[in-house]
């Protein structure tokens, strides 16, 4: 028997293990954790927090005191740090491993962006402060916007946009406007049947009707029907390059020229950025406007889903129609955030938002690209691509890649390799899990069947991808010697078992009810 | 580049196994004439010369904290216990995704039914979602919402709404059905914003949209604007840019609102300057379906044991496309993270005092300031924040103030100049406020003034 360097066994081998397990008390099993909700846990009557003494006052709130309770409940210090501590314990991070979201790029998130957007002069100062009192913030955006304007060799840049999504509807109204100061009333969008869902909302949103472009058999747009869509109630075409099947659309210049001279507009889905920044730009492909992701591309962290930063990149063209605010330039050097229409030449198109747009996200992307440097992006896209590509090449022969190599920075696949095993891609991305992995994006992009998009971004190492590859092999060469079992119920080792959507959806419970009510 | 863990023998090993020479042929699909452009941008930094940079730059700025501090409008400086942000850094949290795979995502789950539970109860509402981008946008996704419910396109906003949420109302709306009637400002008449809004409620109304506090920081009864909307079957929005107001006031739903958005920065999360912030959204049962944003709901597994799904996702972009209620795909994730945290710590108790202490601090601010020869308050009642007409234009106050080192508030002008307003000096306290601040105010007021 082995034993430790306190003389005590470090294995069980005497002991005969149970039939089934045992059941606990707590509802815990070991560090498989059950944590109620703050509800169950807390009351209203206890609190974490000591407040300030004060004697009794005569209150102005017009007679409206909340008498009612409010139900909120509370737990003193420690039991707070416990309860959301044990809470993170249920998550996947990029912290914790290999995260291929496709799409969704899953990157180091340096913890150094972190504590630079928690210097007091950057976290601790207010929108609307004066402005001779944050010359250093008007700085920051003003140096951010210019990395941004020259990695994509455009002229202007709106900051403001709170998110993707936020930003496509910057763009498309920045369209909008453009097209009506011209006094040209378009009312079609063409989105190609592999674009993100936001794409045809957002158009929907500014009023546009959507008008699907079809895919050809090699996953880029097909031109030709791109061509013969194309007339003059055309505003634009809003494509993802690369592309949501991880491919570059090589006939990008071709596609930004007949746009140009059918008098719309090109829109460039930036949320896959990652892969070109310092190997193309796309002010030189012709784009006239593109957002990015700022939480995607420049490494700012992701936070269980959001916040995000949308910038959007404009032409010449449309860049007098940018949002309000912007940083501007005085004749004595100062600079200052011009915040409302000013006189008759302000085209802008309006103000998107409260205040000045992610100011925490500008620093985390800023700090990273200052890290990176114009290099080291640079660097940073040919791993991403690299990495992407080796996976695609160490699993082609046992899954099926949906198109020919090379990819961009994700590898797509689909269920082709699954025919015939019933097995499903839900089932084999629930099975990475008991891998200890991150599923990749699963059944997006819709044009192919079954899809399995993953994207291991640059920062993996090549022993991760190998032990990432090692387990998608292995999943995959079980799926086809019919070992179902591992399939149909996983994930087996997760905080919980599968989970049952369908029921979510058709009763509601949509927030905590005390049980006597 | 020390965080690409690549070595050059590893990029040629895996180019080897892709069976190419350069990793430039990975690229071949981009066109060889705007491949590798000349890109005129400095070299990688180090983590230390990174530091000073940006230092250098944060350094410029005045830090909330650092001086006697009254600008509100909107965003507000509250203190944060420490434990809010050292949580929220957790790698688990911090480097996660959307939960889109429930079974290892319970953590964030768990923590957005919270968060719902959270914002429901404070604004009294039945359901809330996941959060929004910040209280602006928020209010503009409302009015469409108010469209898709009542089937009518001329929406109200009132004169208390803060010009910016205005202003986005109006921008997001241009191009959208929606019909935006925009009532003037009255700062030093309250009643006479809700008698307009009242006044200007008609069949053809979607919704009314009324800020309380208002931005001036007016607290009203808003029940007869409820009953006049809800007798020409229209929706009454309020909005609410200091969620910390929620725990002394009745509350919206009480009140007989249909939706609350607003701004839920004040709980748990920091000034950053305009942003991240924390837009909610709540509502009634019945409109749930109608709902803008994402949506945790509760369900068991196989097993039978509780967990969390995300939720009733037939209204979102990525099944919906360009029928979806809208076209976000995000919330503010950690933003709502930390509220949870700080108003977990609050509890309701907690809450309901420092609410009140808020509300003590701005009453002695305005007793103080009264004072001051030339001064006049606007407000019959306020929260946290009130608005006074000074004897000068305010935007010059506020600058003289500054360079006397206090920051003493939001011009109205600031907000609106086309408003007409520019004696309005909008003065927010909350419980940093000290005793020594507001002497200091005071005085260098005083000296502006006279």
């Amino acid at each position: 028997m082995s034993m430790n360097n306190q003389g005590r066994p470090t294995a069980a081998t005497d002991v005969e293990a149970p039939a089934e397990m045992f059941e606990g008390f707590s509802g815990h099993k070991g560090l498989r954790l059950a944590e109620p909700l703050i509800y169950e846990l807390g009351n209203t009557q206890t609190t974490g927090v000591d407040i300030e003494d004060f004697d009794d006052f005569d209150m102005e709130i017009g007679g409206l005191e909340r008498t009612t309770e409010i139900g909120c409940a509370g737990l003193a210090e420690p039991d707070v740090v416990r309860h959301y501590t044990r809470l993170s314990r249920l998550n996947y991070g990029i912290d914790m491993g290999v995260f291929p979201l496709g799409s969704c790029t899953m990157k180091h998130n340096p913890r150094l962006n972190e504590k630079m957007a928690r210097l007091p002069g950057i976290g601790d100062i207010h929108p609307l402060q004066p402005q001779s009192t944050v010359q250093g913030a008007l700085e920051l955006m003003e140096e951010l916007s210019h990395w941004l304007m020259t990695i994509t060799n455009m002229p202007a840049v709106a900051l403001s946009p709170k998110a993707g999504a936020h930003g496509e509807l910057c763009g498309v109204m920045a369209i909008r406007a453009a097209l009506e100061a011209r006094g040209d009333a378009r009312e079609v969008i063409l989105c190609p049947e592999s674009a993100h869902g936001t794409n045809p909302a957002t158009a929907a949103f500014c009023g546009y009707k959507v008008k699907s472009i079809p895919g050809k058999d090699n996953g880029r747009v097909d031109v030709e029907a791109l061509k013969e869509a194309l007339d003059d109630t055309v505003a634009a075409v809003m494509i993802t390059n690369p592309n949501t099947c991880g491919l570059f659309e090589q006939e990008v210049r071709e596609i930004a020229d007949a746009v140009h001279a059918a008098g719309a507009f090109f829109y460039c889905d930036g949320a896959n950025f990652n892969a070109i920044m310092g190997k193309a730009c796309p002010g030189d492909l012709g784009v006239d406007a593109m957002h990015f992701n700022l939480h995607k591309t420049f490494s700012t962290p992701h936070g269980g889903g959001g916040p995000g930063s949308g910038p959007v990149v404009l032409s010449d063209a449309l860049k007098d129609f940018a949002p309000l605010p912007y940083v501007v330039k005085e004749a004595d050097g100062s600079l200052k955030l011009h915040e409302w229409k000013g006189g008759e030449g302000d085209k802008s198109l309006g103000r998107l938002t409260a205040f000045h747009g992610q100011m925490g996200m500008y620093v985390r992307a800023l700090s990273y690209m200052l890290s990176h440097g114009g290099d080291g992006l640079k660097q940073a896209s040919e791993d991403a691509v690299l990495n992407a590509n080796y996976i695609l090449a160490s699993l082609e022969d046992v899954m099926s890649a949906s198109y020919e190599g090379p990819c961009m920075h994700e590898a797509l696949f689909d269920d082709r390799f699954l025919k015939d095993t019933g097995v499903t891609t839900l089932d084999f991305a629930k099975a990475m899990i008991d891998e200890g992995y991150h599923p990749m994006t699963m059944y997006f992009p819709l044009v192919v069947h079954g899809a399995m998009l993953v994207e291991p971004t640059e920062t993996e190492s090549k022993f991760n991808l190998d032990q990432f590859i090692r387990s998608m092999r292995g999943l995959a060469e079980a799926a086809k010697a019919g070992e179902t079992k591992r399939f149909e119920g996983a994930p087996y080792y997760a905080p919980r078992k599968r989970l049952d959507e369908t029921q979510a959806a058709r009763k509601p419970v949509l927030r905590y009810t005390p049980p006597s009510a | 580049m020390r965080y690409l863990p690549l070595t050059s023998d590893d990029r040629q090993a895996m180019l080897g196994k892709i069976g190419v020479r350069h990793v430039d042929d990975l690229f071949k699909d981009i066109p060889s004439e705007f491949l590798n452009p000349e890109i005129d941008l400095p070299r990688h930094k180090t983590e230390l010369e990174v530091e000073r940079h940006l230092s250098r730059m944060a350094s410029k700025n005045t830090a909330a904290g650092s001086v006697p501090f009254f600008v509100g409008a909107g965003a507000y400086k509250h203190h944060v216990p420490s434990t809010v942000d050292h949580i929220i850094q957790r790698g688990e949290f911090l480097t996660a995704y959307t939960p889109y795979q429930p079974e290892i995502a319970q953590g964030t789950l768990q923590y957005i039914f919270e968060f719902q539970t959270q914002i429901a109860q404070l604004t009294g509402m039945d359901v809330a979602n996941a959060s929004m981008y910040d209280g602006s946008t928020a209010t503009a996704e409302a009015v469409m919402m108010a469209r898709r419910v009542t089937r009518k396109k001329r929406a109200v906003i009132a004169g208390c709404v803060h010009p910016h949420y205005r202003a986005v109302v109006e921008t997001t709306t241009q191009y959208t059905d929606d019909e935006v009637v925009a009532l003037d400002a009255q700062p030093a008449d309250a009643q006479a914003e809700l008698q307009a809004a009242i006044d200007a409620i008609d069949e053809t109304t979607s919704c009314v949209v009324f800020q309380n506090p208002g931005v001036c920081g007016n607290v009203l009864d808003l029940t007869p604007l409820a009953e006049k909307a809800h007798a020409n079957k229209a929706l009454l929005i309020v909005v609410v840019t200091e969620v910390m107001s929620l725990g002394l006031i009745t509350s919206p739903g009480e009140m007989g609102a249909d939706i609350v958005v607003g701004e839920a920065q004040s709980i748990g999360n920091g000034l950053n300057f305009g942003g991240p912030y924390l837009g909610m959204f709540a509502t009634n049962q019945k409109y749930v379906r109608q709902m803008p944003g994402r949506l945790c709901g509760e369900t068991v597994d196989s097993d039978g044991t509780r967990g969390f799904v995300l939720t009733l996702s037939t209204r979102e972009q990525h099944i919906r496309r360009e029928k979806a209620t809208s076209n976000i795909c995000t919330n503010s994730g950690l933003c709502s993270l930390a509220f949870t945290i700080h108003m977990s710590l609050l509890g309701e108790k907690g809450l309901r005092k420092l609410s009140k202490l808020n509300h003590k601090k701005a009453v002695d601010v305005k007793n103080a300031i009264a004072a001051i020869d030339g001064v006049e308050v606007l407000n019959s009642s306020f929260f946290n924040e009130f608005a006074v007409r000074l004897p000068k234009n305010a935007a010059d106050v506020v600058e003289k103030l500054a360079s006397d080192g206090v920051l003493a508030g939001v011009p109205f002008s600031r907000l609106d100049p086309n408003a007409g307003h520019d004696d309005v000096l909008l003065i927010a306290a909350t419980e940093t406020v000290t005793d020594g601040d507001i002497e200091e105010l005071v005085s260098a007021l005083k000296g502006a003034v006279a």
